[in-house]
């Protein structure tokens, strides 16, 4: 873990050392938390590096790197102190690096079981600079202290220095290239340092490179959801600046000269999703982002897109702590009830939750093919969580992966038509779509309750009808859409307990699920990720013989619990929740189940924050 | 060859009689059969209210949307697709009330569409409510008591907003109306026609025979046309800032003329690069054909996940 204020740059040299490791065929999780701040609140970024897949965090941690006093001891000094620092976090035996000239005793960490590296930040700093005589601009360089500190632990845990500085040097390309070069030094100042004065075998937890087959690739939620739009054929974009949503906009603007996609940043999210349901109706594939705040303004667009069964958009929500700003910065799974009812009456819509990065790039390619197929709005809920977290994982490959543009007619086909209807009403509710500009396709289009050309009616017959035809098309997307791609059980397929979650606490629970087989108890998992349409079938089938159903969830109500059970009639047994804007780490969910099994508790909070 | 029932359709229309979107629905359809569009190259954009349901009675493609979020939606479909000829419309209060908003900004971006404001100061298909172009002090039938906020200024609010036309006409005047519907449509960028209205059933302060000047001493109309007093208000040399700047100032000047004599014509015009000239500078492809009649569905990512490694 390092850890500092915020603005110090403890993104790139956990991503530089999570980059080196990945590359020396090591598995990677990184997860950073941080304060909506700019400069100075405290933030830190998680780093777990294992030779197994590891696909959640965990609350101890082997090497601190403190860039300040605040990451070891909090901020208890002020008027209104919100946390204790993590000097005792840090696991017996293990080790924390921080910056000498801050004259610490050690008997102020209150710990005689770990070891302490205390480095000269500065001075070494200032040896790296005077190789490039950039010594007398020490105040420009300082915030290169965090290289010498990323140096120092590679050092520590004795790790191919190489690597890492390879992952250095990329970050600074062009005119930057000399920074690189600089930081590098500092690194290697770091980390000779650390080897020559604290010695080999100073810290017990080592890392070793090892072999791995295939190549892999380090990703965070946001860029897989812009990989898959662009792989989608999504040709706009709309957003308006929202944590942590604007990172996808601005991967994608970046991104747009080569991809050609039109991105536009709007006056709000209003304008956002209605901007991009325009698109959708003019035949061009788009979408939107935005977390809790922007969609709570999207839901009068939303109830749009649905009554006039535009072809989208497809919405990202980067699901936040809420309500209000509520933790701006922190990752929560309270919008699930919001999402599925947002915008008045009843429409048509679908909702599907990845719970990781890869699955996130799957359903969002999914996405598309459903607004176009099914003519409705999709929505794809990304927990903060998987948003902002990188994990390694192996190079997907996009075979097999199909664009679907649903039943839109081709120029030859409208130009025959005499008597176009926009809304036919048929079996399937899904009306051949033509697209303003073709000849003989002329429709209307209205939030008013409309006829099948698409002119306002109050007609109680053809009200009936429509609606119908509308919310037809969500049984007809659980029908055809196979059960394996909506739920999926990990695990045995009867197991003593049935572990039961959606979005981003997956990887929590499978970790946890090899703890829990360690001490004996076997478990298996069932993951939801069609909110709706709902796998009612699967999970009934799964639930109403599963002997012990405990029910985890990144919220206080537990609020997929109630939508189980409103659609199956099934109560879970247990809830473990967690809604302190933090997500579940692997031994949160076997403390919560261990409560549950060994302390009979029923219902279960847990938060190690 | 199109005629002007090409551009009507069968649907009923339930405006009040001797409503003003009669005249304005009249010479949209007029202007689109001078300009000879045809019918499947225009899309019709509306907000809610009784001007909401225009895109009904005109045969092209019609999108009737939200209160207030007319302009977003004619955005959208204008970028996708910037071969379709896009109008918006929309009432007073759709425009500047609940989308003002989205007025001020759609100016900034100079898309290349048409936006017709239905100006008659009263919410009328919720029976009369000020609207925000009513001026203060004003009270019009269906209210209980005057208005004691001030009215905004849509020409105005238009020229500092950006838009690169902006220009008024009168309901009643469909000649004029054609004329400055044509130069708004013709105009390559976001174009803003104000268009006073009346509405016989709710306003009955800015009546037709109030614009005709009868209560005045002198008989006269209010409104008098810019151009035949000598007012031009198109900037000739767009890169000068000082032109552009002072051609600003003017229309501002004049859009604050009301009471006996009212103003209509073009206020302000400039030739800037519209929101797509710029997109295209960064998208070369967009100067072919645009986004919609292009197959984007085969890009590699290869490269983005090589990225990531």
């Amino acid at each position: 873990m390092i850890g500092g204020p915020q603005g110090s740059g403890i993104n790139s040299v956990a991503e530089n050392f999570a980059k080196g490791c990945m590359r020396g065929g090591l598995h990677v999780f990184a997860n950073i938390e941080y304060h909506s701040n700019i400069k100075g609140e405290h933030s830190y970024y998680r780093l777990r590096i294992e030779e197994k897949e590891p696909r959640s965090h965990v609350d101890w941690v082997d090497l601190l790197v403190a860039l300040d006093k605040e990451t070891l001891f909090g901020d208890l000094n002020k008027v209104h102190p919100t946390h204790q620092g993590h000097r005792h976090e840090v696991s017996p035996g293990g080790g924390i690096i921080y910056d000498s000239s801050l004259k610490l005793q050690p008997e102020s960490f209150g710990r005689d079981d770990i070891k302490l590296f205390p480095l000269p930040y500065l001075d070494l700093l200032i040896e790296g600079l005077k190789e490039f005589g950039k010594e007398r601009e020490l105040s420009k360089y300082q915030v290169m202290v965090n290289t010498i500190a990323l140096g120092a632990s590679l050092g520590l845990v004795d790790y191919n220095f190489d690597l890492a500085a390879a992952a250095i040097r990329e970050g600074f390309t062009g005119r930057k290239a000399a920074l690189g070069d600089m930081n590098v030094s500092a690194a290697k100042h770091g980390y000779d340092y650390a080897q020559k004065t604290f010695g080999p075998d100073a810290l017990s937890v080592k890392l070793r490179t090892q072999r791995l087959s295939g190549q892999r690739m380090m990703i965070r939620g946001v860029q897989a959801v812009g990989i898959a739009k662009l792989k989608a054929g999504c040709g706009f974009q709309t957003y308006y600046p929202i944590t942590p949503a604007t990172d996808e906009s601005e991967y994608l603007e970046s991104h747009q000269k080569d991809y050609n996609m039109i991105v536009v940043q709007t006056e709000d999210e209003i304008a956002a999703i209605n901007m991009a349901t325009g698109a959708a109706h003019a035949g061009l594939r788009s979408s939107t982002s935005t977390s809790g705040p922007g969609f709570s303004l999207m839901s009068e667009g939303l109830g749009w897109a649905g009554i006039t069964e535009a072809p989208g958009p497809v919405i990202i929500l980067y699901q936040r702590a809420g309500p209000a700003t509520g933790l701006p910065t922190r990752t929560e799974q309270a919008d699930l009830r919001f999402v599925l009812h947002a915008a008045h009456g009843e429409f048509p819509r679908m909702v599907i939750a990845p719970g990781d990065s890869v699955e996130t790039y799957y359903d969002t390619f999914d996405a598309f093919n459903y607004a176009d197929r099914y003519q409705v709005p999709v929505i794809v809920m990304v927990d903060k969580f998987i948003a902002s977290t990188y994990r390694d994982v192996p190079v997907i490959n996009g075979d097999g992966m199909k664009v679907d543009r649903g039943n839109m007619l081709r120029d030859e086909d409208v130009a025959k038509l005499t008597d176009y209807r926009r809304y036919q009403l048929n079996e399937l509710g899904i009306s051949p779509r033509a697209i303003p500009g073709q000849k003989g396709g002329i429709f209307w289009t209205t939030g008013d309750e409309h006829d099948e050309y698409g002119h306002i009616t109050e007609a109680a017959e053809v009200r009936v009808k429509m609606m119908r035809k509308r919310m037809r098309k969500i049984e007809l997307a659980g029908e055809v859409i196979p059960d394996a791609k909506k739920a999926t059980i990990h695990g045995p397929k009867t197991a003593p307990v049935t572990l039961i979650g959606w979005g981003s606490t997956k990887g929590a629970i499978l970790d946890a699920m090899d703890d829990l087989r360690a001490e004996g108890t076997e478990a298996n998992f069932l993951q939801i990720r069609y909110v709706n349409p709902f796998p009612e079938k699967l999970v009934y089938n799964v639930l109403s013989t599963a002997r012990h159903k405990i029910m985890i969830e990144n919220n206080y109500s537990a609020q997929m619990a109630g939508i189980i059970r409103e659609k199956t009639g099934i109560a879970v047994d247990n809830k473990i929740v967690k809604f302190d804007g933090r997500p579940f780490s692997q031994n949160e969910v076997v403390e919560g189940i261990g409560d549950i099994l060994k302390n009979g508790m029923k219902e279960v909070t847990v938060s190690h924050a | 060859m199109p005629e002007l029932r090409t551009y009507r359709t069968q649907v009923h229309n339930d405006w009040c009689p001797g409503c003003g979107d009669f005249g304005i629905v009249n010479a949209i359809q007029m202007t689109l059969l001078e300009m000879q569009l045809e019918p499947h190259r225009v899309a019709l954009f509306s907000g809610i209210g009784c001007s909401g349901k225009t895109p009904h009675f005109i045969n092209a493609y019609g999108f009737h949307t939200l209160h207030g979020r007319v302009l977003p939606i004619a955005t959208g479909a204008a970028l996708a697709n910037p071969g379709l000829t896009v109008v918006a419309v929309g009432g007073d209060g759709d425009g500047l009330g609940i989308g003002a908003g989205h007025f001020v900004n759609t100016g900034r971006r100079n898309v290349d569409f048409t936006y017709v404001l239905y100006d008659n100061q009263v919410y009328g298909l919720t029976k009369g409510q000020a609207s925000p172009t009513l001026p203060k002090g004003i009270k019009t039938k269906s209210m209980p008591t005057p208005s004691i906020v001030e009215g905004v200024n849509p020409i105005a609010m238009a020229v500092a907003s950006g838009y690169t036309f902006v220009a008024r006409s009168y309901a009643l005047d469909v000649r004029h109306l054609k004329q400055i519907l044509r130069a708004a449509i013709e105009h390559k960028g976001s174009a803003f026609v104000d268009v006073l209205q009346t509405c016989p059933t709710y306003n009955d302060i800015n009546t037709k025979e109030w614009y005709s000047g009868d209560d005045l001493p002198t008989k006269a109309p209010r409104l008098y046309k810019l151009e035949e007093t000598g007012f031009d208000g198109r900037v000739k040399d767009p890169t000068k800032a000082e032109e552009v700047n002072a051609k600003k100032g003017s229309a501002l000047l004049k859009s604050f003329e009301w009471g006996d004599k009212i103003p209509v014509g073009i206020f302000f015009k400039t030739e800037f690069p519209t929101y797509m000239d710029q997109l295209a500078e960064r998208m070369p492809v967009l100067k072919d054909k645009p986004f919609v009649e292009q197959d984007v569905y085969q890009r590699d990512v290869a490269p983005l996940f090589e990225e990531l490694t």
